[in-house]
């Protein structure tokens, strides 16, 4: 936690080894190797049962994988209890989980407490500011606030530790495209502005081309292509990627035509 | 009305020790529950057995699981010497403790499935440890649920507490079972209502702190928990210091029982002892009662034992038989059989005087033969008893119905017409009131039921309480016993069993004394 991380670390923040799992005799994840290089917000892209929430999970080790492993910060994720890895990376997903007993300021502040410190009100403000929150937020109760207003709760929750990692796991599926785009914005503006290693788990193409580096895409457990957004509209990743990419290509197309004809 | 009041005024000592029951019994239930409840949230294996036998266990009427702990806890005695109580607070608090699981852990194993699963996820999410979700997260979302289910609980064990009394354990169960037996509605009423107010005050207060939990109000929470407990406290001031010295007096559930049991504890009372007693116990329960020591004086009959401790089928005869208890009794467990107390209590058929003679009924035989059209009623044991088939079988008995009333309903079923024939006591004062033909027992298949009194092992060692209770042996008349049953059994001019006692006792100290008793103002 201490070393800072420099962009030009020794290694990649994050690395796959070889990982593989499976689901009774399904398997989710297939032998995939990749490397996720500190500074860069990358996209996991596909369908619903292609192994990218589970492949995400085994990063903070809400699924360990039946083989292989993965390394952060150059160290075996099982090198440590699961408790005290979790606090080193933010986790945000679609259910968002806020804990319904707790105000808007001990939901924010939960990492820190488990760390054993506190969060003043400065800090709860600070968070709530990333998040495009007022500071009176933090006296609310969960069940007052909007969709929207929860999932800004549960990334300014991700970011209270400090991260270097941030894992969103489907974290914008439940809302409205407004406040999805919106939310999506900032999520990238936040990435930049602290420097953070974000992976976004989306099935929505759209949200991974406008917001990742780096697309990854995953079909049957297996990565089948690994480019930036600009060489995946150009053509690049072969026939299933491309059909992915085709969706809101025709759909972009489609509405500046209807555009252009009124 | 006045008189329910008047009765609930002195329920003072049997509400606290509820109370106190109630209190314990729940507390036990939660502190099982609540860890195997948390195995089982994380187990469903765990979760199925529990929840299994904790259903299982709630479909044992409360009453038999009550008398069940009798014998499981003699049979523990093998382990944990003879100290280990067998009746009174420690059965009911297992029992009432068993009873008081279900509820509990059914809803903390609900609370968690009604938690949104997102907060499970995030609670791991964020790097809570195991413990840390439990206390953070869990426990505070499952406090309203499991506050609900304590609620339930504690309801049901406040009730099935009032049972409590069947194993000797005092509660409000005693105004209840002691008015029943006597038909006194007063008692039977009072006994409800407090064990009713008593119920809903609990719900009231356990109400109060799982709303407090549901709308984290904390000072609701701490209110209801300091009212409960200083309710609790009260009852632990109020509950006297037990005597040592205090002798027991068991009595089983019906009349005459309590009648006896009183004119014996006034007697020692005169004699300068202290005395309590355990009413309404159950036949099998007394007689391991007084030979481990757990009460100290019983009434039981010569046949009752004979079949039922002895296991014997023959007659010998009612002095052999008494003879061979005496000997038996002191041979096995060092009880003593004081003596006979003059009268018998036996098992005899009777009919409605009108219907008998219509059907031209009066001897086992004649019965025999109109048997397949009749109705027989038997008090709640009869059917199960030896003596019972031993008459069926000497006489070859076939009766087209059988059924089973409590001792005092017996009485009303047939001048209700509810039965033809009944298992009467020939002790008792309604056989003449009711103006009911006794069928003869012509082959003396019946055997003899002198009642006897019975001091325990150890209290048999007191010479001064033997002496105090000497001069009842062979004073009491079938007669002067019918008249005392009447007028506790009577519906009209009740007396209390103890008011029947004391008339008793005067008519016995009278006989002894001068000649007849004048007139005892009992009639």
């Amino acid at each position: 936690m201490n070393q800072a991380a420099t962009p030009k670390a020794p290694g990649p923040l994050l690395q796959f080894e070889n990982v593989s799992k499976k689901f009774a005799d399904v398997i989710a994840v297939g032998p995939t190797d990749c490397a996720i290089a500190a500074g860069s917000l990358v996209a996991l892209v596909g369908a619903s049962g292609s192994g990218k929430s589970t492949l995400l999970k085994m990063i903070n080790r809400l699924g360990d994988p039946d083989g292989g492993r993965v390394l952060f910060e150059g160290a075996d994720v099982r090198d440590a209890p699961p408790a005290a890895l979790r606090r080193r990376m933010g986790y945000v997903f679609q259910g968002v989980g806020l804990f319904p007993h707790m105000t808007v300021a001990e939901n924010i502040a939960i990492g820190p407490r488990l760390a054993g410190g506190k969060a003043s009100a400065a800090r709860i403000a600070e968070l709530l500011a990333l998040v495009e929150l007022e500071p009176e937020y933090a006296q609310r109760m969960p069940h007052e606030l909007s969709g929207g207003q929860r999932q800004r709760i549960g990334v300014a929750r991700a970011l209270a530790g400090n991260p270097h990692l941030l894992l969103m796991d489907e974290s914008f599926g439940a809302l409205d495209p407004v406040t999805r785009d919106g939310l999506g914005k900032r999520v990238r503006a936040l990435h930049d502005q602290l420097g953070l290693t974000t992976i976004i788990v989306t099935h929505d193409m759209a949200e991974a081309l406008l917001l990742a580096d780096r697309v990854l895409v995953m079909d049957g457990g297996q990565i089948v292509a690994d480019e930036t957004p600009q060489s995946l509209l150009v053509g690049a990743g072969g026939e299933i990627v491309q059909a992915l990419v085709a969706v809101p290509r025709e759909q972009a197309r489609a509405l500046a035509q209807l555009g252009a004809a009124e | 009305m006045n008189e329910i009041l008047t009765i609930l005024a002195g329920l003072g000592d049997k509400l606290s020790a509820h109370v106190l029951l109630a209190a314990a019994a729940l507390a036990l239930g939660i502190v099982v529950a609540l860890p195997v409840a948390v195995w089982a949230s994380r187990s469903p294996p765990v979760s199925k057995i529990a929840l299994g036998l904790a259903s299982l266990v709630q479909t044992i009427p409360a009453l038999a699981l009550l008398a069940l702990f009798f014998p499981i806890l003699l049979s523990l005695r093998a382990v944990f010497g003879q100290g280990l109580p067998t009746l009174g607070f420690l059965p009911a608090l297992l029992a009432l403790a068993l009873y008081a699981l279900l509820p509990i852990l059914r809803n903390t194993v609900t609370a968690r499935e009604q938690m949104a699963g997102g907060v499970l996820e995030a609670a791991d999410g964020v790097g809570m440890t195991k413990w840390q979700k439990l206390r953070l997260v869990e426990a505070p979302l499952a406090a309203p649920y499991i506050m609900a289910g304590i609620r339930t609980a504690a309801v049901w064990t406040i009730g099935a507490a009032t049972l409590s009394t069947t194993i000797g354990q005092p509660s409000l169960g005693d105004p209840i079972f002691a008015g029943l037996q006597t038909q006194n509605w007063a008692l039977v009423l009072a006994g409800c209502i407090a064990s009713a107010a008593l119920a809903m005050i609990a719900d009231a207060l356990l109400g109060l702190i799982e709303r407090g939990f549901a709308e984290r109000k904390g000072w609701m929470v701490w209110g209801g928990i300091m009212l409960a407990v200083a309710g609790i406290a009260a009852a632990g001031l109020a509950q006297r210091p037990a005597d040592d010295k205090t002798i027991v007096i068991g009595a089983k559930n019906f009349s005459e029982q309590y009648i006896l049991a009183r004119l014996i504890g006034q007697r020692l009372e005169n004699a300068g002892y202290s005395v309590e007693y355990r009413d309404g116990l159950g036949s099998a329960v007394v007689h391991e009662a007084l030979t481990s020591n757990a009460i100290d004086i019983a009434i039981d009959y010569t046949g009752t034992l004979w079949t039922n401790q002895l296991g014997r089928a023959d007659n010998p005869g009612r002095a052999a038989m008494y003879d061979e208890l005496v000997r038996w009794e002191r041979e096995t467990s060092g009880t003593l059989v004081m003596g006979r107390l003059g009268f018998e209590n036996a098992y005899a058929l009777a009919m409605r005087e009108d219907r008998a003679a219509q059907l031209g009924i009066e001897t086992m035989e004649d019965l025999a033969r109109q048997a397949p059209r009749l109705t027989i009623g038997g008090d709640v044991e009869f059917f199960e008893r030896p003596e019972w088939i031993k008459v069926r079988d000497a006489y070859g008995l076939n009766f087209a119905r059988q059924r089973n009333f409590t001792s005092t309903f017996m009485y009303d079923a047939l001048t209700g017409g509810e039965a033809d024939v009944i298992s009467a006591y020939t002790s008792d004062g309604r056989v003449a009131a009711d103006r009911l033909r006794v069928i003869e027992d012509s082959k003396g298949a019946f055997p003899s039921y002198d009642a006897l009194v019975l001091i325990a092992p150890l209290a048999a060692q007191d010479q001064a309480l033997v002496e105090a209770l000497n001069p009842l042996v062979g004073a009491i008349s079938v007669e002067i016993m019918r008249e005392a049953n009447f007028a506790v059994d009577r519906l009209e001019d009740k007396r209390s069993p103890a008011q029947a006692a004391r008339a008793l006792a005067a008519k016995i100290a009278g006989k002894s004394a001068a000649g007849p008793a004048p007139n005892s103002g009992l009639h």
